[in-house]
Parts: structure tokens; C-alpha cells; sequence
């Protein structure tokens, strides 16, 4: 049978065979869409490269006080980040960027949490994890290397190595 | 009751075999979004098992597809 006899139907009994199938081929084709999205997303997982990260200077240690934060730009300058100098004496820096729609972070009220103000998202001020509301992920911290009084970036860990430490020093 | 319209067992069989595909879609979808919010997250390692089911899903639907062009086929060699 030629190919526009199958996929036209000439006699008004078989109209409901055809659209059946023709609806069942267009699902069918989703699913292999489906299928080549999964396939593409295993070809960037084997093959991806481990970005490297150059050193920035972010800040002195005196100057930021115990609380205090600092903006800055990470890796590139449309990366916006920020460090936080924790009341216990800590340094740590984070991506601004919720990782829920992209708002930016800010410290919140408490000192003790990290707020998104577009939708009531909390995040850990000591490791970036979520706290609370609809971000999906811990913010992407920023390596630190200390240097006697200077602050480094070096690098940025999403967040899916719980045994690395948040801030190195040297 | 039989259905005495010519065809209508057919016509159930594709409708059940086009509901399944579609159930398989759903859960393929579900999938997708799920892997990729994994991926985006740094999870790279559900990627091969998620693809691997992905194409298995994508392989049952196929297998429902030739299935209902063989009951097509059937069902309009059947008719005069």
C-alpha cells in the first residue's frame, strides 16, 4: 500500500483508525524527544570539563566587621557574589543568585540567615544550604583562600561535596 | 453486550494502547525535568541510569506504536 493511502483515510470508517494512529505517532515522537533530552543531558555529564577558576582578590579581613558583608564579582563580572564576615568570625562568600529564579541574595534581618526577598527564600549563612521556602538547591559557594589579611576566591563548589570546607587558609 | 458497529474492538484496543504511550510519556517527562534538575545541581551521576530508563520508556511506547499500526492495518484490510 503507498504511503498517502496509510496516512489518508479515503472511506469514512477508517477517518478513526488514522487519527488514532497519527495521534499515537505524535506521541510516540514526543517520547523519543524526551529520550534525546535525557541523552543530551549524559553527553554533558561524560563530557564535561572542570572549569577552571582564576584567583581573585575579594577583600582585606579588616575590612569587613564581625556581620558585615561584601559584594563583589566572581568568576566574571556578571557573576555577582557575596561575603559574609559571620559573628563567629567566619568568612564565607556565596553566589548572589537564588537558586530558585535568580533574585538576589541578601543578608537577612537576623544576621544568621541568608534571604531571598522575591519569594521568602532562607539559606544557611554557614554553608549556604536551603533553610526554607522554594529554592531547590544550596547556594554555589565560593572557595576562599586566606592569605594572611587577603581574601582569594579560587574556585566555586555547587555545593555537592558536604566534606569540603568553606574557607582555606595559608 | 456486543458493539455491533464493524471495527469497535479495534478501536478500544488503539485507544487503551494510545492511553498507556501517553502514561509512558508522562512519566518520561517527569524524568526529564527531574535529571536535569539533578544535572544543573551537580548530580551528574543519575544521568546514565535516567537515560537508560529514558530509553526504555521511549522503546515500550514504540513497541505500543507498532502494535496499533498493526491493528490499523487489520482493522481496514478487514473493511470492504
Amino acid at each position: 500500500m503507498k504511503l498517502w493511502r496509510e496516512e489518508f483515510s479515503i472511506e469514512a470508517a477508517h477517518e478513526r483508525y488514522v487519527a488514532r494512529r497519527q495521534f499515537g505517532k505524535f506521541l510516540v515522537l514526543t517520547s523519543l524527544g524526551m529520550f534525546v533530552g535525557n541523552l543530551w543531558i549524559l553527553l554533558r555529564s561524560q563530557f564535561r570539563k572542570e572549569e577552571a577558576f582564576s584567583r581573585a582578590l575579594v577583600a582585606r579581613t579588616g575590612d569587613i566587621p564581625r556581620g558585615g558583608v561584601k559584594l563583589f564579582t566572581y568568576p566574571g563580572p556578571q557573576d555577582p557574589c557575596i561575603l559574609f564576615h559571620t559573628q563567629a568570625g567566619r568568612f564565607v562568600a556565596y553566589s548572589q543568585k537564588c537558586t530558585h529564579l535568580s533574585c538576589a541574595v541578601i543578608p537577612a534581618q537576623d544576621g544568621q540567615r541568608i534571604e531571598c526577598p522575591c519569594h521568602h527564600g532562607f539559606f544557611s549563612i554557614e554553608d549556604g544550604r536551603v533553610l526554607q521556602g522554594p529554592p531547590p538547591r544550596p547556594l554555589p559557594r565560593i572557595v576562599l583562600d586566606r592569605q594572611g589579611e587577603e581574601l582569594w576566591a579560587i574556585g566555586i563548589d555547587l555545593g555537592t561535596d558536604p566534606s569540603s570546607s568553606p574557607e582555606k587558609s595559608s | 453486550m456486543s458493539d455491533p458497529r464493524p471495527g469497535s474492538r479495534g478501536l478500544t484496543a488503539l485507544d487503551g494502547a494510545i492511553s498507556l504511550i501517553a502514561i509512558l510519556l508522562i512519566v518520561q517527562m517527569w524524568l526529564l525535568t527531574a535529571t536535569l534538575e539533578a544535572y544543573l545541581a551537580g548530580h551528574h551521576s543519575v544521568a546514565a541510569p535516567a537515560a537508560a530508563l529514558s530509553g526504555g520508556l521511549f522503546a515500550a511506547g514504540f513497541a505500543l506504536y507498532r502494535f496499533i499500526e498493526g491493528i490499523d492495518r487489520m482493522a481496514r484490510s478487514q473493511t470492504p
